[in-house]
């Protein structure tokens, strides 16, 4: 394909995708232009799949073919929305009525009174995008939206992921048409330079800097690889960005494998992703028979390819050497930096590897500009971020951000607070390598420099947010057991240091923790720091230190009272019958696993401290609020 | 582990004959041993020493070689897995809203531990790490149906209907 016969496409495809980028009037205007009376979009990522979207798209086109519509509506599959927490999402356009939950009895109203007879089924609304008036409130205006700067995500939610001239429709591939026409290597180099975007999977190197040590390292043979080993447990962006919008991975690796010199792209993605996986197997089908990936891209003579290859479940792989150890086909060991991965990398050669999120910024800023995207974030941390929102928190789902927004913004604002009139107490940025962030720094602005100063990090973009019920050392015994899990083992530090510091942990859960642990705690952790091989052993530590830093209370509580406050750990707990509230229901006593209560009928039960497993079963089941947790 | 997971070996001529094609496609790929245990593993379920001597074999490199990459990563199993695998998410988003109390009613209803078969074969219970439908957290994964905010006196009821369905819920 020629650069003219892509420019064709995107005439011809781009009005119908701007129609789900308007409402009300202008968007109809524009859909009477595209021969689609309507467009509806449900999602097909993960979260909204795993809530039955796949029912409803079923009973969608199964109910538009028996009322005779399928010709004059379009139904697109698309990525994720991003509010997870409502899924299955459906989106009418062009009046943007955005159907949340979605059901197929409900779809079956939809096409019956809306499609149909053009009446709105304002009860099947989310209900922030109804006024009391009745009127329609546009997406982009809900207070889970209207925050949002949408970079990343620009064409998750809006494009079918499967169908490459949707994607061609958004100027997708335009970046890559001028970058192999219009602008040497030095120029691109110089313009990611200039962009400030810096490396989105967590360390924040500069992305530019990156690009410029691969280009200039010698070399004959080079490759360009692609993280997508989403280890943080509770990120799921990267995963959403694969689903959702492909063709911009494709984009960006083949700008990147043009600028370096490369012929060969990897992307290592996680076997946990299926979905995202025939995404990209399907997206890189159709780029080769575009000719826009393969031999001679866009008749300029340049070649490169991409081959996908799976993780199977290491969260060290997310490190860059094990990373590419794990592609080599052996155990994902990290290996010593120097060399870096620009001057020997994969197979020994020089290897160019950024995450996915970091990919996906790069069409649009070689498309729009450096200053385009300098303009948006910080005086060090450009652009937007990413973020899944996860946890004790309203709209859990997936939000980005320019750089700069402060954490309450997110959680109060985008994220809708914290249900059920808990307090806050936590957000955990930076999974199991970063710390938690306490109430008072809830107003830190959001960037690489500011989140490192309060002990914490920015990190791929998980972002846990924790409620007064959850106890803060358990959750650094949390994250300690997944970093002992996944320890390697290479390395002493880490895998004798996590092992030590979960024991620590348990100690103190337990019960049976002194004041002397916590001084080895800190100890320990920075002995670790300074000596692991490699960022999952030197970071290891965060999620301790920063909830000793800021929740010692908690600790303290667990030493000297041997009391968890949130009636988390179970060594300290005892559930007990009130005799007052008791009515002798039995109910308790029916539920319990262990038999572990026992009493007659109309008489208050008792529960045996003995045999209790504090399961919490029988206060869960018990209608009279009679049993209590001490 | 325990005596259970000694079951013999006991792959058919269909699944050895797959197998070698596997390797045929992959012998020559650099890096081709990680998607040769995945694809075996798919083959047989599992990856048991007589398999992984197969691939030793075909591939042309040491049996230690192959043992050291099938247990370092966690999705390769040397042990056969239920007839319905359960897998609980313990992911971040999951565990601050209790799926931690999920895994433990599965495994007193079925009186295995995580990592565990049940002794007639029929459910094997794992722990995972996110999987990414962090909005419906609790997660619980049966086969491929996934349950979402879950408590956990509804685990019961769901495990029961795989006794009695052989199928998914659906």
């Amino acid at each position: 394909m020629t650069i003219a016969e892509l420019n064709k496409i995107y005439d011809e495809y781009a009005d119908l995708v701007k129609v789900r980028r308007l409402v009300a009037e202008e968007g109809a205007k524009l859909a009477e232009k595209t021969g689609y009376r309507k467009q509806i979009l449900v999602c097909g990522g993960t979260g909204c799949t795993s809530s039955g979207s796949r029912k409803v798209v079923e009973a969608l086109e199964d109910e538009l073919k028996k009322q005779g519509l399928e010709k004059e509506v379009l139904v697109v599959k698309t990525g994720c929305f991003g509010l997870c927490a409502l899924g299955p999402i459906m989106i009418v356009y062009p009046e943007g009525a955005f159907y949340s939950q979605a059901t197929p009895e409900g779809v079956r109203r939809v096409v019956d009174e809306h499609i149909k007879n053009g009446n709105i089924v304002k009860d099947l609304l989310y209900k922030e995008t109804v006024h009391e008036d009745g009127s329609i409130n546009p997406l982009s205006e809900t207070a889970f939206y209207k925050k949002q700067k949408r970079i990343s995500l620009r064409n998750c939610g809006v494009i079918d992921p499967e169908n490459i001239k949707e994607y061609i429709a958004t100027k997708g591939y335009q970046g890559l048409a001028k970058a192999l026409t219009e602008m040497t290597e030095d120029e691109v180099v110089q313009c990611l330079l200039d962009s400030g975007l810096r490396g989105r999977g967590g360390a924040g190197f500069p992305t530019g800097r990156k690009w410029m040590f691969a280009k200039n390292a010698p070399g004959d043979v080079k490759y360009v690889a692609c993280n997508a080993d989403e280890g943080d447990p509770g990120a799921f962006m990267d995963r959403s960005i694969l689903e959702g919008d492909p063709h911009a991975i494709i984009e960006a690796m083949t700008i990147a494998g043009h600028t370096i010199g490369a012929h060969q792209g990897f992307i290592y993605v996680r076997a946990e992703y299926p979905v995202a996986v025939q995404r990209l197997e399907i997206a890189l089908k159709q780029a080769r028979e575009y000719g826009l990936l393969g031999k001679n891209i866009l008749e300029t003579g340049f070649d490169f390819d991409i081959e996908i290859r799976l993780g199977a479940g290491a969260f060290v792989c997310g490190e860059e050497t094990a990373l590419m150890t794990s592609i080599e086909g052996n155990r994902g060991e990290p290996r010593p930096r120097p060399p870096f991965p620009a001057v020997k990398g994969l197979f020994g050669k020089p290897t160019l590897l950024n995450n996915v999120e970091t990919y996906s910024n790069i069409p649009q800023i070689i498309r729009k500009g450096a200053d385009w995207y300098a303009s948006m974030g910080t005086a060090t941390s450009k652009g937007t971020k990413v973020f899944a929102l996860g946890g004790k928190i309203t709209n859990v789902g997936l939000v980005e951000v320019p750089m700069g927004t402060t954490l309450r913004e997110i959680i109060e604002e985008i994220g809708g607070g914290i249900p059920n009139g808990k307090a806050f107490k936590a957000a955990q940025t930076g999974g199991p390598s970063g710390g938690c962030i306490p109430p008072q720094h809830i107003d830190t602005p959001i960037d690489y420099e500011s989140l490192a100063a309060i002990g914490s990090m920015m990190g791929s973009g998980g972002l846990i947010i924790m409620d007064e019920d959850n106890c803060m050392v358990d959750v650094a015994k949390f994250y300690l057991n997944f970093t002992v899990d996944e320890s390697c083992g290479k390395c002493t530090p880490c895998r004798i240091g996590t092992k030590r510091l979960c024991e620590y942990l348990e100690k103190i859960t337990e019960g049976n923790g002194t004041m002397e642990d916590l001084e080895k705690i800190e100890e320990l952790s920075n002995h670790m720091k300074s000596s692991s091989l490699c960022a999952l052993g030197q970071s290891a530590p965060n999620p301790v230190l920063s909830t000793i830093k800021y929740f010692k209370d908690e600790y303290l509580d667990h030493i000297e009272n041997k009391h968890c406050t949130a009636g988390v750990c179970k060594n300290l707990l005892r559930y007990e019958i009130v005799e007052d509230k008791c009515k002798g229901c039995t109910l308790c006593a029916r539920n319990c696993p262990v038999g572990a209560i026992t009493g007659t009928v109309r008489q208050p039960h008792v529960i045996n401290a003995d045999k209790c497993i504090k399961c919490g079963v029988c206060m869960n089941n018990c209608k009279f609020g009679a049993i209590v947790r001490k | 582990m325990k005596e259970k997971n000694l079951i013999p070996f006991n792959g058919t001529e269909a699944q050895e004959q797959q197998l070698k094609e596997v390797i045929a496609e992959h012998r020559e790929q650099p890096g081709g041993l990680m998607p040769t245990l995945q694809k075996a593993q798919g083959i047989y379920g599992y990856l048991p020493i007589e398999v992984q001597k197969m691939i030793a074999d075909g591939l042309g490199i040491s049996l230690s070689e192959v043992y050291g990459v099938a247990t370092f990563y966690s999705q390769f199993s040397l042990t056969p897995k239920g007839k319905h695998k359960i897998s609980v998410c313990l992911g971040t988003a999951c565990y601050v809203k209790g799926s931690d109390k999920v895994l433990e009613a599965v495994e007193n209803r079925l009186g295995i531990k995580s990592g565990e078969c049940t002794e007639d074969g029929l459910f094997s219970i794992d722990s995972c790490r996110c999987v990414g439908a962090c909005g419906l957290a609790p997660v619980m994964l049966v086969d491929e149906d996934v349950y979402g905010k879950l408590t956990p006196d509804q685990v019961g009821k769901i495990l029961d209907s795989y006794l009695e369905t052989k199928g998914g819920n659906d």
